[in-house]
């Protein structure tokens, strides 16, 4: 375990968790500007640069942010994968930290997803909701990571609680490729974001849109999976500071 | 146009809340450490 040695005195180590975590640092400055800058471009393409779609008019514009969020959802959810296994596999602190990071992300950008596929689908289907195995499965998808983001906070120990959800982070995961091609293996109203990006239904600009929208929130995501790696390092601080003054 | 603004505001809303809550579990963890900080040195094992 990467803790699992000498421990430092509790203020050294609380010295060296603050002065890590107080003041950011180049790469985190250089990354939050980039991440903001380009997110404005993406915001000034999706309004003003991508031109209005022919059938559904500019509701359509929903799509840019909706399916980038989808897109990272996934990618969130194969990371949160990934830390689990290296977890299980390594029993080192950064892969939960990672699972766990990818996770709460993961979840936020399912509820974005689910929320604004509903506001879309009023207008274009004529329902908020409806039991398409799409929007099923997303939804299955996102129950599976609130447990698992639930099932962490009820185990008060702290390895206990990284193992039994590094367990849930490699299963869970069954239903993200299910969830990706369940438009391909079922009858859905819900139409394949490839189809929709390859039809030719896309105009060049409308391709840049998507383009630069997806940079965006990937962009965003990876500041905000450094920035909650961060914190966790944090919060592992405090831990091994209370054992430290228990002990 | 009522359906797209509500999309992007419910995106917007839901980034900032997140980063409002990262924030503030950044002030209580950086509170907690100064303050087991301060505890271990004012009383040293």
């Amino acid at each position: 375990m990467q803790h699992s040695g000498d421990v430092a005195p509790s203020s050294q180590l609380g010295q060296a968790a603050v002065s890590s975590g107080s003041r950011p640092g180049t790469w985190t400055l250089l990354a939050s500007a980039f991440t903001f800058a380009i997110m404005l471009v993406a915001l000034y393409a999706t309004f003003l640069y991508a031109p209005a779609e022919a059938v559904q008019g500019n509701v359509f514009r929903i799509f840019y942010v909706h399916l980038s969020l989808a897109w990272l959802a996934y990618l969130a959810f194969v990371v949160v994968f990934v830390g689990s296994v290296g977890y299980l596999w390594r029993q080192t602190r950064g892969w939960d930290h990672l699972a766990k990071a990818s996770a709460e992300i993961g979840v936020l950008f399912t509820t974005l997803v689910l929320v604004t596929g509903s506001i879309w689908a009023r207008p274009v289907w004529g329902v908020w909701w409806t039991w398409d195995a799409r929007l099923t499965t997303s939804l299955v998808l996102w129950f599976i990571y609130v447990g698992y983001l639930m099932l962490r906070g009820a185990i008060g120990d702290r390895e206990r609680a990284a193992r039994a959800a590094a367990v849930v982070g490699v299963l869970g995961f069954v239903d993200v490729p299910i969830s990706f091609l369940s438009v391909f293996w079922w009858r859905t109203v819900h139409p394949p974001a490839t189809t929709v990006a390859e039809s030719g239904g896309l105009t060049p600009e409308m391709r840049i849109t998507l383009l630069l929208m997806l940079v965006a929130f990937t962009a965003l995501y990876v500041f905000l999976l450094r920035f909650k790696m961060v914190l966790e390092g944090l919060r592992d601080s405090v831990w091994d500071m209370e054992r430290d003054r228990t002990s | 146009m009522g359906y797209l603004f509500a999309a992007y505001a419910v995106v917007w809303v839901g980034l900032f809340a997140y980063l409002f809550l990262l924030g503030s579990e950044v002030r209580g963890l950086r509170r907690q450490i100064e303050e087991l900080t301060r505890a271990g040195d004012e009383h040293p094992h």
